[in-house]
């Protein structure tokens, strides 16, 4: 099989995605982060380094919890989407 | 308002083996949902042994959405161009009761789901529960879509990530060391092309694992289960480490995907699905507090998964745990008791069932399989010696103890196969 990039793989998942975004990162506390363990961690790949600034998209998101477990300078609110929306599996 | 007897929360395998079991014992139940169907938001590696449904419906394959019955086990050490195989299939694989299945979550939980419903209990899905209601120290009920719905009791089975634990003021133990990511693809393939590759007929299947150079020595492995149509092809890695050395799950899968004994496997599939989960590893050390006044934990929630390195086993314990959470609520409400102490029940009957048994059989396990060896030293090891005794180097050969001693050179001590050895004792 070719191998494909985290976008094309996400692409073909069924979402359901919400207008609320329901992870928000405190920029200040990533901003002191060195380790930055969240850009490894995430499956999706939700977490990208942009000119030396994490930032974060929820659309992608597979609501697994990894960014919350490893970030342990608490700069994850890290909540579900609204009941019915997210990540929708068809196969699991 | 009228209240509930018992509102679950979460209808995966706790939770629906919690809901089924206090509907059919008569009881006002309420499962909550947050995925827009049972079954959106789960996922799992995909096989299933059956001890545990099979007692709560007998037979259950006859109706459950299964894939295949498991008839053969295969585990493959791998180096980056060679890999050693050992296989275990039995004639009793394929006769019932069977003892394992390959199963997909979206389709299974539906199933479990719609049997929770015909037994008596409302199924709410695309509910997502924001919070706990209170009466003092108890907990009285939730609140859902902004909606306030009193209960006797809560069970919470609401998964690795449970929220409910913390608003209901139960202690966490964990650490992210406590914890494994599976990530997941499940690759679509034809079903005559499976059973050719395969080597499968019919409704037989195949799991088969994996340890090899494609996790970098981080402590994990990888998984191929055939469904009927399509193999659910995937890697666990434990998460603290990825972070640690700034690995993405998705690059390795990638190079398991890419490995000679995997890439012909995978010819002419077609992906169509990317899933993720975490695992909670470490059992009893990572084990929050269970039940408080009117709640209750279940499932992976409670942290009930066996880890033996072998096997990842989380559905069996938490169908027993969420029947046994349901049986202690039956007796709660016989007695008019919802109070912590009437709820401790719960601990009694998880102590005599498997489930805190092996847990506690197994409590040094996942420290064992943290060990750096078991991922690159001892299959690089194997497949070493194995060259060396399959391959004719046209001289005469060497006696295979000294090909082993050969082998071990510079990489491993036979002081520390023999630690190594007493620890698994230990754990295993």
């Amino acid at each position: 099989m070719k191998t494909k990039s985290i976008e094309e793989k996400l692409a073909v998942n069924k979402y359901d995605i919400d207008r609320e975004v329901h992870i928000r990162l405190q920029e200040d506390i990533c901003e002191r982060c060195d380790r930055r363990p969240c850009l490894y961690a995430c499956p999706a790949e939700c977490f990208k380094l942009l000119e030396n600034h994490i930032t974060f998209s929820y659309e992608g998101c597979l609501e697994c919890g990894s960014c919350r477990i490893v970030c342990e300078e608490g700069a994850i609110d890290w909540t579900l989407p609204r009941g019915g929306f997210g990540i929708c599996y068809q196969y699991g | 308002m009228q209240g509930f007897d018992a509102i679950v929360v979460g209808a995966g395998p706790a939770g629906c083996a919690c809901g089924y079991t206090l509907a059919k014992s008569g009881l006002k139940t309420l499962l909550v949902e947050r995925g827009k169907f049972p079954g959106a938001k789960n996922m799992w590696g995909g096989v299933y042994y059956g001890p545990a449904l099979n007692r709560l419906f007998p037979g259950f394959w006859e109706e459950a959405p299964v894939e295949r019955y498991i008839l053969r086990h295969r585990f493959s050490l791998l180096t980056q161009d060679s890999s050693f195989s050992a296989e275990f299939t039995s004639k009793r694989f394929s006769d019932p009761p069977y003892n394992s299945f390959s199963l997909l979550r979206s389709k299974f939980d539906r199933w479990f789901a719609s049997k929770v419903e015909q037994a008596g209990a409302i199924v709410a899905s695309g509910l997502q529960t924001d919070d706990l209601l209170w009466k003092g120290n108890q907990v009285t009920g939730i609140k859902a879509g902004g909606d306030e719905l009193p209960s006797s009791v809560v069970v919470a089975c609401d998964g690795v990530n449970s929220l409910l634990i913390e608003k209901a003021g139960l202690q966490k133990n964990s650490s992210p060391r406590d914890f494994k990511l599976g990530i997941k693809e499940v690759i679509q393939i034809p079903r005559n092309l499976i059973e050719q590759r395969f080597n499968l007929a019919g409704e037989e299947g195949i799991a088969w694992e994996f340890i090899g150079p494609f996790t970098r020595g981080l402590p994990g492995g990888a998984f191929i289960y055939t469904n009927k149509e399509s193999l659910s092809l995937g890697i666990v890695v434990q998460l603290s480490a990825l972070a640690k050395n700034n690995v993405r799950a998705n690059d390795l899968l990638e190079e398991f995907k890419n490995h000679p004994a995997v890439e012909s496997l995978l010819v002419d599939g077609q992906l169509v699905e990317y899933s993720s989960h975490l695992i909670p590893v470490s059992a009893k050390a990572m084990m929050p507090e269970l039940f408080t006044d009117g709640f209750l934990v279940a499932g992976d929630a409670a942290a009930f998964l066996l880890a033996t390195g072998l096997t990842l086993e989380g559905a069996n314990f938490a169908i027993a745990s969420g029947i046994a959470a349901a049986e202690t609520v039956i007796r709660a409400k016989q007695i008019g008791d919802f109070s912590r102490n009437s709820l401790s029940d719960y601990l009694n009957l998880l102590k005599q069932s498997f489930v805190l048994k092996d847990l506690k059989t197994f409590k040094k396990a996942p420290h064992f399989l943290e060990n750096p060896r078991l991922y690159r030293q001892y299959p690089e090891l194997v497949c070493d010696l194995a060259e060396k005794i399959f391959t004719h180097q046209g001289r005469p050969r060497k006696k295979i103890w000294k090909q082993l001693r050969e082998s071990m050179d510079g990489k491993i001590s036979f002081w520390q196969i023999i630690r190594d050895l007493m620890r698994m004792k230990g754990a295993l």
